[in-house]
């Protein structure tokens, strides 16, 4: 149950946020973050839990790639 | 957009285990976690370059009681509404579950979330209980629902834990011996990295916070491969882009308001100091088990005893895999499950079940 999935957003009022997973659109709380439209948010059980930094996710696959000496981030 | 998935990048990354010449035994304690480990067939991958990898108490519905389930069905057939996750449905109590108490004409509704719970509890008059289950992932959105002071036919029993104390609890009853935690991503993104710092400093072992795709949790294990070889104990965060070190303090925040910590049983292990979370004394009016009390009175002082046969208690300490208990895929089935870690999605048994010959020979 600690499954969470990342969901673009579109739009927010309020604590509720309308959110695009991949094509499907569905509207979840948000109160827990500081999410603005176009970020990434984690969602869990209707709640953005974390909003997803992707200048992170680079870093960190640049980072394997050169812990690996490869060429893939 | 990002490519953590990468098939050249994985094979490195067990080339690079293969010349540390390892043989470790790591334990994880998150259903999602398993799930990626069995799905992409990285768990004989790793044995196959000497890292054993156990999922510990990481699943939520596995841990929860036979009491806890009990209770549930009990407030089912005394009338109430009763709305729950999905996965917690089919989970047997002593003689059957929450979906047994449905097909018998009681009102269990299954979830999406908790505010799937107050909005029903806006619309019927009839008093709705919504069965918290889950750790710290789930808990902050359970504890925003309760914040706003819900309707008054809405109550909350709650079975939530928190993982830092179990993990201590595994660490001191050392029946398996661990050379490393991989910390679940998403319970880590709400309390941090902070809160398994004393495993590292007071029990030597090495951690790492994982994402979920396979190249997270690749990483993760040559991550606690090198601490060990570098003879370090610390809190890595693989899991960057989603895992700050504080967490995520709004939901912490919530968290204290509307609960307590208390001293709870965990299924397959003796009462675990501070694990559970009870509402705090501002939210007592929400407590199922205060408002139905005498529903629940003649549950109190029972003896559940563990299905018979089942070594769910076992797989969830990390001592045995599921595959080792005599029942898993011959008497226990997804369809006619004897223990929750063949129910839940997060599940050790389910898991494997669902990934493995079984399922495609049904």
């Amino acid at each position: 149950m600690c499954l969470a999935i990342p969901a673009k957003v579109l739009e927010i009022s309020g604590d509720v946020a309308t959110v695009d997973f991949g094509g499907i659109k569905k509207e979840v709380d948000v109160s827990l973050t500081d999410a603005v439209v176009g970020q990434y948010v984690i969602v869990h059980a209707g709640f953005a839990i974390q909003v997803l930094d992707e200048e992170e996710a680079r870093e960190t696959l640049a980072l394997f790639d050169q812990i690996l000496g490869g060429n893939v981030a | 957009m990002f490519r953590f998935r990468d098939k050249e990048m994985a094979d490195k990354i067990v080339q690079k285990l293969r010349e540390m010449d390892l043989q470790i035994t790591l334990m994880h304690v998150c259903g999602t976690h398993q799930d990626t480990l069995v799905r992409h067939g990285l768990q004989p991958l790793l044995e196959d370059v000497g890292v054993d990898i156990r999922q510990g108490p990481g699943c939520p519905v596995c841990v929860t009681t036979a009491k806890e389930i009990e209770e549930s069905i009990a407030l089912a057939k005394a009338g109430k509404t009763i709305t729950v996750f999905g996965d917690m449905i089919k989970v047997p109590g002593v003689e059957e579950s929450l979906s047994d108490a449905k097909t018998e004409g009681h009102d269990v509704r299954i979830v999406y979330g908790v505010n799937d719970a107050v909005d029903l509890a806006d619309k019927i008059s009839n008093e709705v209980v919504f069965i918290g289950v889950g750790f710290e992932t789930t808990t902050p959105s359970i504890a925003v629902a309760v914040s706003r002071r819900p309707p008054k036919n809405f109550s909350l029993l709650s079975c939530h834990r928190v993982i830092p104390p179990a993990l201590k609890a595994i660490v001191e009853m050392g029946e398996v011996r661990l050379d490393g935690l991989i910390e679940p991503g998403h319970v880590s993104t709400i309390i941090g990295s902070r809160p398994y710092e004393f495993l590292s400093e007071e029990h030597g072992i090495p951690q790492v916070i994982a994402g979920f795709e396979p190249l997270d949790l690749l990483m993760g294990v040559y991550m606690l491969a090198k601490q060990k070889e570098e003879g370090n104990a610390r809190v890595d965060i693989e899991y960057r882009r989603v895992v700050k070190p504080e967490g995520n303090p709004t939901a912490i925040k919530v968290m204290d308001e509307v609960f307590d910590p208390a001293d709870v049983k965990w299924r397959g292990f003796p009462t675990i100091p501070a694990s559970g979370l009870v509402l705090s004394d501002a939210y007592q009016e929400y407590d199922a088990r205060q408002r139905f009390e005498d529903d629940l009175a003649e549950l109190e002082g029972k003896e559940f005893k563990e299905p018979k046969g089942c070594r769910c208690g076992e797989v969830l300490r990390g001592v045995i895999r599921s595959e080792e208990c005599p029942l898993f895929a011959k008497t226990c089935t997804p369809t006619n499950p004897i223990g929750p870690c063949m129910v839940s999605a997060e599940g050790s048994c389910s898991i494997l079940y669902k990934y493995s010959k079984h399922a495609e020979a049904k």
